[in-house]
């Protein structure tokens, strides 16, 4: 194949490229339009890109007069603990599976695993009932503690674990450090790029997150903000420039985040993480 | 390492939180979950009342349950294979060591990012039937659009695009990443030998590809079955049932109706198909996909 001829095609892979990512992010264009229109702008035809007067009062509506601004502080709140949960408890656990030797360890681990088959909307009810009981529902923690169970994390972390060298362990041990000193020094430490990964990827999972929150928050002041917007969504139907403004910035953490770990994102993805 | 009288100690300790929440968020409910299962229940009055098989009977008697199963078979007939052959599409093109080709693999992931509720609100906003984008842009064309989302026949449609644009970044990665795993040298190979491109994505790339789209068929599979936030924010599960899928209902039913035994029966069905789908993944995997 001759030069010319490469970059030719070359050129329209990245012509169908830039036409497929227009229309994936068109709707983005949108919304960002659509926040800054006047609730009469809303209706005009033909569509305005750019409104002819630009409006902030769905910013207004959005800030002053709705809680928004407290379900982000909720969504940051139960995704920061839930995601530090999620860390330390799947650690533990998989520096055990790892590294040490007991009776019954595969029959457990496969039990673990089999319940990865089990989605939270088959147990839901039950996991109500019992948060119920323990007069969680309607809370921070209601919403956070179920996440202290993470087969997947476990998993990983476990795979990785494997493979730091017993050496370093069989030394710190002669030097008379507990097991406990050993999992926070070394083991934590060695496991650093895995624990990234996981952060960032049950980060946003849990920014995200929809069914749990929704089944639990009811108290429109301990929302997190996808359960806030899809409420809004139900009582602001038409309000298009409100619910955008919404979408925006509850969308901007999170992007924040994509920025500065990128390749960690791509990590999850390619380890199976992300869902 | 060996297992001293100290280590057990050390063991359970770190084992605890896990352990716990395997018992009180997995073990427990999957068991109470099949026991409601066979109960009436509406969670304020009293103890729930053994029933037997009724709920199950109940629901495959009912016109909407064979509803909510033909819905899910129309999303996953148009769903998986617009997903696998769109991220297959990208994923080719992302394969090629083109400057600048890495800007659009950073782009494309941004519907991945976004919550499904953000997502599903902006597409709201798009198909809506007179002033939405969607229609605004067909009209260009003289396309009279539909209204998408309150039209009974095009509502599961709607739902299928907006899920193919949410997770088509996903999944041309996934590919992506597939392809990367492909040996350059057989390519030059077969370049040498005078194959053409069409020839060589048939006969080389996809047949290798084949555990990584097993993958992607299987992820697809179950996840057409867990359709939510999705239905939930774009159509209710309406218009007259049109969209109403087995999470939504079970939603429904649970926590809109109280009807805890029903909407367990429904989550143990639903069990079901979900561990259905991976077994039969474990046994075909060995016929079906192609292995170096």
């Amino acid at each position: 194949m001759n030069k010319h001829k490469l970059k030719l095609a070359d050129k329209s892979i990245l012509l169908i490229l830039f036409l497929i990512t227009l229309i994936s992010l068109g709707p983005f264009l949108w919304m960002i339009s659509t926040s800054f229109k006047s609730s009469g702008a809303l209706m005009s035809i033909p569509i305005e890109w750019i409104p002819n007067e630009i409006s902030f009062k769905s910013y207004e509506k959005i800030i002053i007069e709705l809680p928004f601004l407290r379900s982000l502080f909720n969504s940051i709140l139960i995704s920061v603990f839930s995601t530090l949960l999620t860390i330390i408890s799947a650690s533990m656990a998989a520096f055990i599976f790892a590294k040490f030797e007991f009776k019954h360890k595969n029959v457990l681990f496969i039990l673990f695993l089999a319940s990865m088959m089990v989605p939270l909307q088959v147990t839901g009810i039950p996991i109500f009932i019992i948060l119920m009981k323990l007069k969680l529902i309607n809370s921070y923690v209601g919403v956070i503690v179920p996440t202290v169970f993470n087969v997947f994390a476990i998993f990983l972390l476990r795979q990785y674990m494997r493979n730091i060298s017993n050496e370093f362990i069989e030394a710190a041990l002669i030097d008379g450090a507990s097991y406990f000193q050993i999992y926070y020094r070394i083991i934590i430490p060695m496991s650093i790029v895995p624990i990234t990964t996981l952060i960032v990827i049950n980060f946003m999972n849990y920014w995200n997150d929809y069914f749990w929150p929704l089944i639990i928050l009811t108290d429109p002041k301990k929302m997190t903000l996808p359960i806030m917007l899809s409420k809004l969504n139900s009582q602001y139907a038409t309000e298009y420039n409100t619910l955008m403004a919404g979408s925006l910035i509850s969308m901007i953490p999170i992007l924040i985040v994509y920025m500065f770990a990128q390749k960690y994102f791509i990590r999850g993805i390619q380890e199976g993480g992300v869902k | 390492m060996k297992t001293t009288t100290q280590s057990k100690w050390i063991i359970l300790l770190f084992l605890a939180p896990s352990l716990l929440g395997f018992i009180v968020f997995s073990l427990i409910p999957i068991v109470s979950a099949l026991y409601l299962s066979f109960t009436s229940w509406d969670v304020i009055g009293g103890a729930p009342e053994f029933i037997g098989l009724k709920n199950y009977a109940s629901i495959l008697f009912s016109a909407e349950f064979y509803r909510v199963i033909l819905n899910t078979l129309k999303y996953i007939s148009l769903y998986i294979p617009g997903i696998i052959v769109s991220s297959l599409f990208v994923a080719i093109m992302f394969d090629r060591d083109i400057k600048g080709i890495g800007l659009f693999r950073v782009l494309l992931f941004i519907p991945v990012l976004t919550s499904w509720v953000a997502g599903s609100i902006i597409w709201r906003s798009v198909l809506s039937g007179q002033y939405g984008l969607m229609n605004n842009l067909l009209a260009i064309v003289n396309i009279d659009g539909p209204s998408w989302l309150t039209d009974k026949s095009w509502a599961m449609i709607a739902i299928v695009m907006v899920s193919i644009w949410k997770d088509l970044g996903f999944f041309s990665l996934i590919l992506f990443g597939g392809l990367r795993g492909i040996d350059r040298s057989i390519y030059e190979a077969a370049r040498i030998d005078g194959a053409s491109s069409l020839k060589v994505i048939t006969r080389i790339t996809l047949p290798l590809l084949t555990p990584t789209l097993f993958f992607v068929l299987i992820t697809t599979l179950v996840n057409s079955f867990q359709l939510f936030p999705q239905i939930m924010v774009m159509t209710g599960g309406g218009p007259d049932g049109a969209t109403q899928v087995m999470v939504e209902r079970i939603y429904t039913y649970g926590f809109r109706y109280f009807q805890m035994g029903y909407a367990s029966a429904l989550a143990i069905i639903l069990l079901i198909i979900i561990v259905t789908i991976t077994l039969i993944q474990l046994v075909l995997q060995k016929k079906w996909v192609y292995y170096e």
